[in-house]
């Protein structure tokens, strides 16, 4: 792994004077955190009796936040096959600088990750280029077909996650509860993005009101909870741990509760996008605001919102998605859906703690320890002995999001010229240094 | 419309959504004259001598085009069609390359027909001179309302307090969405009659009133405008045949008996006969069909001189 230049790579840590967040413990205080040879030796109150290593070097936390590192459990990439887009390593650089310490990449890329060589080039790839963590998902059918299942056993063995087939629906049912069963016997994840392709048609927006004034095909919200529904019955008769990757529904996000409550192993994850915007966003077609799932009403925003608080949403994801100006600068029913959100996850997610809609303890953890456990992960805690992958954040500062400050190769944010609270001071993976605002601000002309 | 656009200095026509009642008043007084010139024997004018129009129709369409073509040359300006059906647009050329390249050879005026809700829109972002939306997608096609208007004013001698039942397949229809905002705006009563499955999700908050039966949607109107329904969603698709639909929701003698004696029948054109309009009230003497296509002509004069005499200054 490549690190930024700092002159303190390989020297102890210690932040001082600053306010430790960690969902993982539970424990939110004024203390100090302390860091050697990759590792966190402790952070809390407790540390600060620990006294510093020899040669560390020391950071002044005052005022700052210090939290695990974010677990992004939703990151397209363009490498290998659209390099254009987004490499492994620019998506790196962009997700340091919004405090994003791992990522979980998706294998919609060509060719697809769905064997083994395919997913240690990615990991390869990732150790020689990347500043966090990358782990690569890998794919449950060939090619994202959703007719033969991947080698699975292989896949885990090889240190694949969790399974998906990215933006692909697998519509036989037969065949997924093949999926689901034999996965089970290995204990993976599968992670599934339910869209029903008949039932969307061609539509490119949330069916109604809006869209029928814009002259835009809707998709009616059924076509994603009819697979859901689908998914948590073949979950309840094969016991496979399942992940809805991305609900965007009250309605999804009943029948998932419901699922909870009857003993399915079942999770759920939102995007950034879905918490923060809503269908009005689009305006007048604008493409960026394009988005699969398609952005719903404020009724269905602030049902993920509550949710996402009150745990029947476990995780919170950027679904980070790269996409080029030809492929967004088109009608709205002819661009590319997706937007990029590494850089904008932990900003756009400290809205809901600013607006008071999710406390900060839960919403850390929704980026955190929650994406880390459910991935089988070692990260996205700040226990003695774990990888040190934390951010240094001031929760209060503001800042305006413009293009000029986007890492990612490509510029399709929802949040151009957004205000935000809440900044990311430094990123640290493994106890390294990988963006720092202050130099970021000379390294940027 | 950009609200930046102040109601009397419009650079583009891009939607009825968006106009002021006084604004669409005002066309249609100027259409009035524009009538006049084209019934007499020397239809040509010279206020737009020297300026460029250019039709760019991504969609291929002979009524509209031609109908734009004659406004333009009626007003004496140089007009160029770009049938970009079949060019360089095919090639992968995008539709904001399109524009600029156009842009580059210092037209006044842009007629823009495309198969995408928006793209009029997007590309009158990218040019320096006005543009007319001829049509976009499913979205809106303000011309086609702003004549149906003209029309129905001339017989009627206003369009307030009129009821005017909108019937077909609404739901794919950019004709149906122009004339439901303007009727709206002129204070019109607005019915849409239609089996469910041609009618857009949330009808019913649009500002019309929603019938599934033509005996019911057709009482009392003063105005039957019917759509045409596209041969592929004819056969099983949104309607079960032909056969049905013309049955319950094609225009026959019997139906058109529940509106009022002297309404008027309307239809945007292309017809198909014998599927939403039978052939003899198309032909009929309450039909105003052939009446829209001479409107068409005065309307789309009226706009486009409206357009590029705010233009005066050479960029």
């Amino acid at each position: 792994m490549i690190a930024a230049a700092s002159n303190s790579d390989n020297a102890p840590l210690v932040v001082e004077n600053v306010r430790v967040l960690d969902p993982s413990r539970g424990i939110d205080e004024v203390g100090t955190l302390i860091a050697a040879d990759g590792s966190i030796l402790e952070a809390g109150r407790g540390a600060a009796n620990q006294g510093a290593p020899d040669g560390a070097r020391r950071i002044d936390g005052s005022g700052l936040l210090a939290i695990p590192g974010l677990v992004d459990a939703r990151v397209f990439i363009g490498e290998p096959g659209g390099e254009h887009r987004e490499t492994i390593r620019s998506a790196s650089r962009a997700a340091a600088a919004g405090g994003v310490t791992s990522i979980l990449t998706m294998p919609d890329t060509n060719p697809v990750v769905d064997d083994v060589a395919i997913a240690q080039f990615v990991m390869r790839t990732a150790r020689e280029t990347a500043i966090v963590n990358v782990f690569p998902a890998a794919a449950m059918t060939r090619g994202l077909q959703g007719r033969e299942m991947t080698e699975l056993g292989l896949l885990k063995h090889a240190g694949v996650p969790a399974f998906t087939d990215g933006q692909h629906t697998i519509e036989n049912p037969a065949l997924f509860r093949r999926i689901m069963t034999y996965a089970r016997d290995l204990d993976a994840l599968i992670m599934h993005e339910t869209q029903d392709a008949d039932l969307t048609g061609r539509g490119v927006m949330n069916e109604g009101l809006l869209a029928s004034w814009l002259g835009l095909p809707g998709a009616p919200g059924e076509a994603e909870i009819i697979p859901l529904e689908r998914d948590l019955r073949l979950a309840a008769l094969t016991r496979c741990r399942y992940h809805a990757a991305k609900i965007s529904l009250a309605e999804s996000a009943r029948v998932l509760r419901v699922a909870k409550d009857k003993g399915v192993r079942a999770s759920g994850g939102v995007s950034i996008n879905h918490v923060t915007l809503n269908e009005n966003d689009i305006g007048e077609y604008r493409t960026f605001f394009r988005l699969s799932p398609p952005l719903r009403g404020e009724e269905d925003r602030l049902a993920m919102v509550e949710a996402l608080r009150d745990g029947t949403i476990d995780i919170l994801v950027s679904s980070h998605d790269p996409q080029d100006a030809d492929g967004k600068r088109r009608p709205f029913a002819e661009a590319e859906a997706g937007a990029i959100g590494l850089e904008t996850l932990l900003a756009g997610a400290l809205r809901l703690y600013h607006s008071g809609d999710i406390p900060l303890m839960r919403l850390i953890e929704t980026v955190t320890s929650a994406p880390a456990g459910l991935l089988g992960l070692d990260r996205g805690t700040l226990q003695a002995g774990r990888p040190a992958d934390f951010a240094l954040i001031d929760l209060d500062a503001p800042f305006l999001f413009d293009e000029t400050m986007i890492r990612s190769k490509s510029k399709n944010t929802v949040f151009e010229n957004a205000l935000f609270q809440g900044r990311v001071e430094k990123t640290f993976v493994a106890g390294r240094e990988v963006f720092s605002a202050e130099s970021d601000k000379d390294a940027k002309p | 419309m950009t609200p930046s656009n102040t109601p009397s200095g419009r650079r583009h026509l891009l939607g009825i959504n968006g106009l002021a009642p006084q604004e669409i008043v005002d066309l249609l007084d100027r259409a009035e004259t524009a009538v006049a010139i084209s019934r007499r024997p020397d239809k040509k004018n010279s206020v737009l001598k020297g300026r460029t129009q250019i039709n760019l129709f991504f969609e291929a369409s002979t009524r509209t085009q031609a109908s734009f073509e004659i406004a333009g040359k009626r007003l004496g300006a140089d007009v160029m069609n770009m049938s970009v059906a079949n060019s360089s647009v095919k090639k992968g050329e995008t539709l904001i390359d399109t524009a600029m390249t156009l842009n580059a050879m210092q037209p006044d005026i842009l007629i823009v027909r495309h198969h995408a809700a928006g793209a009029v829109a997007l590309l009158a972002q990218k040019v320096a001179c006005s543009v007319v939306n001829a049509g976009d997608g499913q979205h809106e096609h303000p011309t086609q309302a702003l004549l149906d208007a003209l029309t129905i004013r001339r017989h009627k001698g206003k369009i307030e307090r009129l009821t005017v039942a909108i019937c077909g397949d609404v739901l794919h229809s950019r004709v149906a969405r122009s004339n439901i905002l303007l009727l709206n705006a002129l204070g019109a009563r607005v019915r849409v009659v239609a089996p469910s499955t041609l009618l857009p999700s949330g009808i019913e908050k649009m500002g019309v009133e929603v019938f599934h039966r033509m005996e019911d949607g057709l009482a009392g109107a003063d105005v039957v405008m019917m759509l045409r329904l596209q041969r592929e969603r004819m056969e099983g698709a949104f309607v079960p045949s032909v056969r049905e639909y013309f049955r319950y929701f094609g225009l026959d003698g019997e139906k058109l008996r529940a509106a009022k004696p002297d309404a008027l029948v309307m239809h945007p054109g292309p017809m198909n006969r014998g599927v939403e309009i039978a052939s003899d009230i198309a032909d009929g003497p309450q039909s105003v069909i052939e009446e829209q296509v001479e409107m068409g002509v005065a309307v789309r004069m009226a706009v486009i001189e409206a357009l590029v005499s705010h233009n005066g200054e050479p960029r």
